[in-house]
Parts: structure tokens; sequence; C-alpha cells
């Protein structure tokens, strides 16, 4: 026995460090034909560390005072040696979070991911998304220009809606009558400690789900039906490394190269990344003209405005907006058909689930515009639109005409 | 039907809606080159000797000025007041609650100020100032109206008026709207030399935006570059990976 082998013999005494490398890598198999959808939840993992490694180098010279922290964030960008790159890389991968996390969630959709035996999985999913629009809102209160402080002014405000309590619950999350220094301080100890936590244990709860069951695949069938007799191991399933993992790190190269070109030549993305009106320090006695969330809120940020009030209160609106993500978490029960992969559909799915991506997309360009009545009654027909994908879907696509699903996968 | 109707009829009216969003005065293309260190040196006096003394730029150090070429003894000689050390920041003495009280507003700190204005806004604002006796300073501005800052650079370019003409929209609102400049006075530089000054002026608020953005594009260049040779080792590992999979 080699010296190696005897230490890996030793700690493997001690801890199952060779029995967790087979079951979650090299023996963990995955479907052989996953296609270009599936780097999407890699990369989410490798945008996370991303966040995580920027981000304490960040802290290391931002202050979280009203006082200090603009001036502290343009001291990152000129005196701090590489600090421009970190701090880009930080505002970079927040918005590419939720270009990866949209479309991991829009495989899932298409491929019927969510359904049993993986309803867990979703809705861990789906936890982690909510976390991650928390992380994504607070730190976004952290560099103190004037669209963080309006933004988060207009965001506290929703639980001002709340009837009753309202009131007292906004004073509460603020801890002062406006946005201050105190908001500032908890929002920051919530950022970079409370909300990566959570975020850090659902993923590993997500993926510790997964490998109970096993990874879906685009055409929906259960790979684990067919196993070889002797081994066990799944007909259609590759071991994940090496075969996922060189597969994923051309994934993560393409990643980088769109990463970096935006980092390097667009790092503001043309205001959708770093809005301009940030660039002018909080100042809580002028707000500015418009006011619009960053681009990964805005499809929420539309359904709130496209409910009228009621009574003079918002509260309808807030409702709402709560309601379109609280349904995300009943879509495994929701779906009634036969089949899980859109390969295998009917045209009703396919029909729905394209009008659905319209309206959200629709939804979250409407964000960014000022309220107009006419972009108001676009807002409200998507909105339609996106809650009736949820609650007609146990109708129609228990109607819808499928496909029958073949045994094994068709790569 | 009808209804389906109507909704295409909004979809088509889509676009309208988008530019429904950009009004505002018409902004001239400022002539940014940030490869010009020349413009950017000229700039950065201009900057120092108009801005700097009620303009902050409170992030920017002196000696970051090595940056667009200056050596630090230039950037002494010809750039600092005897007290400064060139390791300082941009700093003003005017104290911002006076500063409130002359202008009506404290003028605003300038180091970012073309990230959050944009470099047309700018380029059009320092030529847009006209005379207009019911403002306390004697002064407006084409792009920001009833401004606080009085010009400036008035010697240079001269003094010059501003002819509104009355348009009439399709629903039949009227609305002022600015024509052209009339110079009744002229500056010390001819109008086509003050262009190109405040040209370089912007130019240089611009790199002061973000003073790290040269070195920036240059290395994404090599980073691209390292990941597309990185990308086709990386993509025949993987061909060579899969070949037995079918």
């Amino acid at each position: 026995m080699s010296a190696l082998q005897k230490m890996m013999g030793w700690v493997d005494d001690r801890f199952p460090l060779t029995a967790t490398y087979k079951a979650h890598l090299s023996e963990y198999y995955a479907p052989k034909n996953f296609n270009f959808w599936y780097f999407f939840g890699s990369l989410a993992l490798l945008v996370l560390v991303l966040q995580i490694v920027t981000g304490i180098f960040l802290t290391m010279n931002y202050k979280p005072d009203a006082e200090l922290a603009f001036a502290s964030v343009e001291y990152i960008m000129r005196d701090v040696d590489w600090g421009w790159l970190i701090r880009y890389m930080h505002s970079t991968g927040a918005s590419m979070f939720f270009v990866v996390v949209y479309l991991h969630m829009f495989r899932g959709l298409m491929y019927g991911s969510y359904r049993k035996p993986r309803e867990l999985i979703w809705i861990f999913g789906v936890m982690i998304y909510l976390a991650l629009m928390a992380e994504a809102f607070l730190g976004y209160l952290l560099p103190w220009g004037q669209m963080s402080y309006w933004g988060a002014q207009v965001i506290v405000n929703l639980f001002a809606a709340v009837p009753f309590i309202g009131e007292d619950l906004s004073i509460w999350i603020r801890g002062d009558y406006v946005i201050g220094d105190a908001t500032l301080n908890r929002f920051f100890a919530f950022h970079v400690i409370a909300l990566p936590l959570v975020l850090l244990g659902l993923v590993v709860v997500h993926l510790v789900a997964l490998h109970e069951v096993g990874s879906n695949n685009p055409d929906g069938v259960e790979i684990k039906k067919h196993k070889d007799p002797v081994t066990h191991i799944p007909l259609d399933g590759i071991p994940f490394h090496p075969y996922y993992t060189v597969k994923d790190i051309v994934g993560v190269i393409v990643f980088l190269m769109v990463f970096s070109a935006i980092l390097f030549f667009a790092p503001e993305m043309g205001g959708y990344f770093l809005e301009a009106a940030n660039f002018v320090p909080a100042d809580p006695l002028k707000t500015p003209e418009h006011i619009a969330p960053l681009w990964y809120f805005t499809p929420f940020y539309a359904i709130l405005r496209a409910v009228p009030p009621l009574f003079g209160s918002q509260f309808p609106g807030v409702v709402a907006m709560g309601m379109s993500i609280v349904l995300m978490f009943f879509l495994p029960w929701l779906d009634r058909s036969k089949v899980k992969s859109i390969r295998y559909r009917g045209p009703i799915y396919k029909v729905a689930l394209a009008l659905f991506i319209i309206s959200f997309i629709g939804l979250g360009y409407l964000g960014l515009l000022p309220s107009t009545p006419v972009a108001t009654i676009f807002a409200q027909v998507f909105s339609v639109i996106y809650f009736l994908f949820f609650l007609l879907m146990p109708w129609y696509t228990s109607i819808d005409k499928t496909k029958p699903e073949p045994e094994r996968v068709t790569g | 039907m009808k209804r389906l109707k109507n909704f295409l009829l909004l979809l088509a009216a889509a676009p309208v809606l988008a530019f429904a969003s950009g009004a505002g005065p018409h902004l001239d293309k400022a002539p940014v080159n940030l490869a010009d260190q020349d413009s950017l040196q000229r700039g950065a006096r201009m900057f120092v000797n108009y801005c700097l003394n009620c303009h902050s730029a409170s992030a920017m150090r002196y000696s970051r000025l090595q940056d667009i070429g200056l050596s630090e003894d230039q950037i002494k000689e010809n750039l600092l007041f005897a007290s400064e050390k060139p390791g300082e920041l941009m700093k003003i003495s005017m104290p911002k609650a006076e500063a409130k009280a002359w202008f009506g507003a404290a003028p605003p700190d300038l180091s970012v100020i073309a990230r959050s204005r944009g470099a047309d806004w700018l380029y059009t604002y320092l030529r847009g100032f006209y005379r207009d006796d019911s403002r306390a300073t004697g002064w407006n501005n084409t792009v920001f109206d009833k401004v606080g800052m009085p010009h400036v650079m008035w010697s240079l370019q001269g003094e010059q008026i501003a002819h509104y003409k009355t348009v009439v929209d399709h629903e039949g609102k009227e609305t002022h709207v600015f024509d052209r400049f009339e110079l009744i006075k002229p500056g010390t530089v001819t109008l086509a030399e003050y262009d190109a000054q405040v040209g370089d002026l912007v130019n240089y608020l611009v790199w002061m935006g973000e003073p790290a953005q040269l070195q920036r594009k240059k290395l994404g260049i090599i980073v691209l570059v390292f990941l597309g040779i990185f990308f086709v080792v990386a993509y025949y590992l993987k061909k060579e990976f899969w070949k037995d999979i079918h």
C-alpha cells in the first residue's frame, strides 16, 4: 500500500471521505443525455462561491455607515489593489446569479424536474430563489446610492401596506422612521452573515435531495427503472465524475467568457447591472424622478403595480406579488400531466409555457418603465396570464394530448 | 375576437410605449476618447482651474493623474496649491452649509458625475448656459432649467442667449422647446475652440469617474484570450472523455 492509500485509509476509518466522494461524484450516476439546459445548476453553485469570496474581500474595505458607505465603495474602486475587479465581480455576479437561476428554473419547467419524486428538490429550490431575492435586495442598499436608498424605501413601505400592523412593522424593519444608518447596519448584517448561511444550508439540502432521488433529464424518464442486473448501475447513467465534471468545465469557461465580457467591457450593462442614479449618494430629501428596482425584480414589481389599490391601500398588490411566488411552491401538485418532459407534452402545455414566459419577460420589461395607463393594461394582461398558468394547470395538463414516453432516454 | 384584436393593437403599441419614456432635452454627442492622453491632460487642467474651487472630487487623488501621463513634478507644479501633497484627495475648503446658502444647493462632488449624468449630458450642459435676467446668478441652462450654478467658463465661451420656439404636438398641446443659441458677446476663444475645451473636460470627467477603466479593458482582452485557449483545451478534453458514451 502506498503512503497515500494508507493516509486515505486512516481518514476513512474516522470520516467517510471516500464514501462521500463516491456517493456524490465518482459513483453518482447522472443520465447521459443532459443538454445545454443542464449547465445552469453547476453554474449557480459557481456564482454562489464567487459571490461569497468576492464578498469577503469587499467586507474588508466597505464601511456600513451612512456617512461613509458611498465613499468606501469608491475607495474600493480606486485605492484598494484590484478593488475595482472584486467589486465588479460582485456586482456582475449578482445579476448573473439571477440570469443563471432563471434559466435553471426554466429548465425545470420544460422537463418537469419538479414532478414526483423531486417535489422537495423543487421546494428547496424555490426557497433558495426567495433567499436569493432577499440577499440581493439587502445587498443593494449597501452602496448607499440614490437608487439603493429609494429602492429600499419603496420595498420596506410595502410592509407598511399590511393592515393594522403595517406602520409598526415597517418601522421595526427599518429600525428608524426612514431608511437610515440603523437600517444600513442591519441590512449589512443580514447580507453578509444571516442570508449567506441560509443560502448555503438550502443549497446543501437541495443537493442532498437531488442526489437521493437522482437527476431528471430532457426525456423526463427515470433512469433507475433500467439497471444493470449485476452492477445495479442505471443503464442510461454515467458517473458524474469524470463525465459531467469535464463537461461542466466547458460550460464554466463559456459562462466565464460571457461574465468577463460584461465585467471588463460593460460592467454597468447599460444601466441594468449598475444604475446611473446609484452613482449619486443617498439623499433622504431628494426623491429620484423614476424609481425602478433592478431588472431581476421587475416582473414582480410590475405585478404589484398592476393591481389597483383597494380603499386607498396598496395591500392587494402586495398580496398578489407575494402570491406570484407562493404559487411556485405548489407546482408539483398542480401539474397533472401523464408525462414530465415538454418533448412528450401536448400542444396546450407548450402554448401555456410560451405564454407564461412571454408574460414573465413582458412584466419584467414593464417593471422597468414608469407607470402609464397603457403600460398598466399590459401589465394586467400579463399578470392574469402569469396566474392562470398556475391556477389552470390542473385542468389544462390533464386534458392535454400527450405522446407516449420512451422506455429509455433518447440521447 | 374583439378582445384579441384589442390585445394585438396593444402589442403593436409596445414600441411607442418604449419611446415615450425617453423624453428630455436633446443631447449632443460628447467626443470621449480615453486613449487621447493630451486631451485628458488638458481636461485635468480645465477641471482644476474651473471646477475644483466649488466642486470637490473627494474620491480622487491628485497622484492618480500619473495614470494619464503626468509626472509627480508636473502635478505638483501645475495642479496643486503649495500646501497640498500629491497623495491627497481633491477636496475643497468651501463648507457645504455655506455653499448651500450661496447657490441654493451645495455643488455636488464630481468624482463619479460622469457615471451618474453621462458624458453627453455633461457636454451639452457645459455648453448650454445662457443669459437669463430672471435668475439670481444671471444664468440659466437648456438642459438643467433654473440651475443654481453660474456660467463659470463664460469668459471663454462668451455670453449667449437662448431662443425658444413653440411646438404644437398632435394633441394640440403647446410646449416651448429650445431652438438655438445666439452669441451676444464673444469670449476669448471661438465657439469651436470652446466646444473642444469642454470636450477635453468631459473626457477627463469620464476618465475620473473610473480611473481603472483603461486597465480594466486591457486586462479584459488578456482574460478573454486566456479563456478562449482554455476553452479549446477543455472542449477536446470533454470530447476525449465522452468518446465511449453513446
